[in-house]
């Protein structure tokens, strides 16, 4: 789960890491009232959306006066702002977060991450801030410092020293680095974070160093134990079609293609769009109806697929294990007549019960076509999307 | 042989008198299992399933000589239950538990290594659907009817996906040795690797099929791992081509978030390591086929 800038700078800040003043607004005026009660003659207007590159974007502006900071606040709420993270679609900007200006003397990276292949908590840094560290990685590697964070015993003194001096840091801001670094390990750990990336870190010219940016990402699976965190979640910057699935319980993913599909499984969800594409098809959606797919969760699963109103034709596979085909079938057959489809139905089953679920689906009398295979699957309800473009051309 | 279990393996099922618990440990014995027993705290000294029910794991290896557990306890208890089995001498897990925080995870494989190697614990799964050595016993979740007995070893990510080759291969009248499902979190127990390894040393393991998946290293160092030091063919199919990057496909671990993990990257890196592709998820059974009809 990802949460925006302001959050995550409130959270860091509470571990001692140093942040610039600033406040939310929701509104132009209250944009106008946040730059008012911050000191100075300087003010970023920044659009929080969960998505990086929001400079580029736009999304990023600096005021000289207090009639800029209104102008800014008009040109960014409400507006879709598109990045390269975000996708075609973009992310509507309905929050802005009113900072002081930094004067800065140097720009650093430094971010902690969980590391699959170590199974620990990794530390990356870097003098060189403010580009993309992926970017940095493939020009100049060896500006890159990585520290392995030792999970019994957590991160030491000396490695943040030691991370430190990688980021140039004068001595006479020794501690503060080291204070810095360290609660930004423990934000990650006490809050079950996976990624947590300060990109620019910047020293000051009076000195200091400040989180000028913040990003921070969230277990899941560990959000029962995070009330607090849970409660930053912001539908607005999620797909509408997946707020939905989460609260029905279903794993979904919106997709750019036509071809609606529910599979059973994650894996053969994956599997089941890779056999859709090789048949010239694109899939609308990836949806993990789950082992215990009852009638009422397919009626659910059909409704979500078909909310989607781009989606040409729909595809079922399952392949039941705990679960049975009848079941399934039965599933199936009740939602059809309740949802009342207009475009083509592509049923596969396999598994426990197949012969009476295949049964079930060719006496409910329902146009609905069935396959014996994935392929089979995959060409019909490819076949039945072309039909249907066809005959609207 | 079959790798990890077989008919005489002496299981316990810990979560044994929760209703998903009672469920599967039921279908175990059923295929034929050598259940011997559950652990749920409290309710030690109790029968269930007219088998004893144990206050500890400790307790089920020492009175009923224990050696496998299955784990079906909740996410938030589930890695302390993993680690109480490693403790108490199991020498095989599989935990089911979908939805282990990862930091938990790492705290588990941070206790494991801890275990000199000869007497660690092997741990597969979270979020996986078990394993299975057909015609011998069963600790898992799978439908043990469409997996039959033979020489091909098979590890991999997805329970459904796996349910998919095991009968794409029984069509074509293809058996399984031992067939394992590490899970779909971004740590696991066991990697695709620990398994080859496994399948590697058995007599009985002509061929393995690894099923993965995007994101994360594992697949790539398995095909490492082949080429370097496996005598016997590695077929593979990952799962994942139309997956966008950054968005997480369902398992908590599926997630292309850095170079090297996407499907068509791996796919790539495979090939080159000799490993056989699967060309579609379709092929599995045929693919498979054809690399035993070579031997």
């Amino acid at each position: 789960m990802n949460i925006h800038e302001y959050q995550a700078k409130e959270i860091l800040a509470e571990y001692g890491v140093k942040i610039a003043e600033g406040g939310l607004a929701y509104s132009v005026v209250e944009a106008v009232q946040r730059a008012r009660e911050i000191d100075g003659d300087v003010w970023v207007v920044k659009a929080q959306i969960h998505s990086g590159a929001r400079g580029k974007a736009g999304g990023i502006k600096v005021c000289r006066t207090h009639a800029e900071v209104e102008q800014a606040a008009e040109a960014l709420l409400g507006k879709n702002l598109v990045t390269h993270q975000t996708g075609p679609a973009g992310k509507i900007c309905s929050r802005l977060y009113i900072e002081a200006g930094t004067s800065i003397a140097k720009e650093m990276y430094l971010s902690f991450m969980i590391d699959r292949s170590s199974e620990r908590v990794i530390m990356v840094g870097s003098a060189q801030g403010g580009m993309e560290i992926e970017k940095l990685a493939e020009t100049n590697p060896e500006a890159i410092l990585k520290i392995y964070i030792e999970p019994a015993v957590g991160l030491q003194d000396f490695q943040a020293r030691k991370m430190a001096f990688a980021l140039n840091i004068d001595s006479a801001q020794l501690n503060h680095a080291v204070k810095t670094i360290k609660g930004c390990y423990r934000a990650l750990r006490d809050l079950d974070a996976n990624v947590l990336e300060i990109n620019p870190l910047v020293l000051t010219t009076n000195n200091e160093i400040v989180a000028l940016d913040a990003k921070m990402a969230f277990d899941e699976n560990a959000l029962f134990r995070r009330h607090k965190i849970a409660e930053l979640r912001d539908n607005t910057q999620v797909d509408n079609r997946e707020v939905a699935a989460a609260e029905a319980g279903l794993s979904y993913v919106g997709l750019d293609g036509d071809i609606g599909c529910m599979i059973n499984g994650a894996g053969l969800a994956m599997a089941t769009m890779d056999m859709i594409k090789l048949a010239g098809g694109e899939p609308a959606n990836f949806l993990d109806v789950g082992g215990g797919a009852s009638a009422e969760r397919t009626e659910k699963a059909f409704r979500l697929v078909l909310a989607d109103a781009g989606v040409k034709a729909m595809l079922v596979n399952i392949f039941a294990g705990i679960n049975r085909c009848d079941w399934i079938a039965e599933g199936v057959v009740h939602a059809v007549k309740n949802i009342d489809m207009k475009i083509p139905l592509v049923v596969r089953l396999s598994g426990t019960n197949v012969e009476e679920g295949r049964r079930i689906i060719a006496d409910s009398g329902l146009p609905i076509i069935t396959a014996d295979t994935l392929a089979d699957a995959a060409e019909k309800v490819v076949r039945a999307r072309n039909e249907v473009v066809a005959k609207k051309a | 042989m079959a790798i990890l279990i077989n008919e005489n393996t002496r299981i316990i099922v810990q979560g044994f008198t929760g209703k998903i618990g009672t469920f599967h440990a039921q279908e175990m014995i059923d295929y034929g299992s050598n259940v011997v027993g559950g652990v749920t705290p409290g309710k030690g000294g109790q029968t269930h399933l007219g088998l004893p029910v144990f206050n500890t794991v400790k307790e089920a290896v020492d009175q009923v000589g224990a050696e496998a557990s299955i784990v079906f306890v909740p996410p938030a208890f589930a890695a302390d239950s993993i680690m109480e089995a490693a403790d108490a001498g199991i020498k095989y897990c599989v935990s089911i538990t979908d939805g282990i925080p990862t930091q938990d995870m790492m705290t588990v494989k941070n206790f494991l290594r801890r275990f000199p190697k000869e007497e660690r614990m092997l741990l597969a799964g979270p979020n996986c659907a078990g394993t299975i050595s057909p015609g011998r016993a069963m600790l898992g979740i799978m439908p043990g009817h469409i997996y039959i007995r033979g020489n091909v070893g098979v590890v991999g990510r997805s329970g459904t996906l796996g349910y998919e080759a095991a009968d794409q291969m029984r069509l074509l009248g293809i058996g399984i040795s031992t067939s394992v499902g590490i899970g779909g979190d971004p740590i696991t127990g066991s990697s695709h690797r620990d398994i080859l390894e496994r399948l590697e040393q058995d007599p009985e393991t002509k061929v393995a099929l690894m099923i993965g998946e995007i994101g994360g290293p594992q697949e790539v160092e398995a095909g490492r791992f082949a080429k370097e030091n496996m005598t016997k063919p590695l077929v593979a199919y990952i799962a994942g081509l139309t997956a966008p990057e950054g968005r997480r496909m369902g398992h908590a671990g599926a997630i292309i978030s850095s170079v090297g993990e996407s499907a068509a990257e791996k796919v790539a890196i495979l090939k080159e390591l000799g490993v056989t592709i699967c060309p579609t998820p379709s092929l599995m059974g045929q693919t498979v086929a054809e690399v035993l009809a070579k031997m």
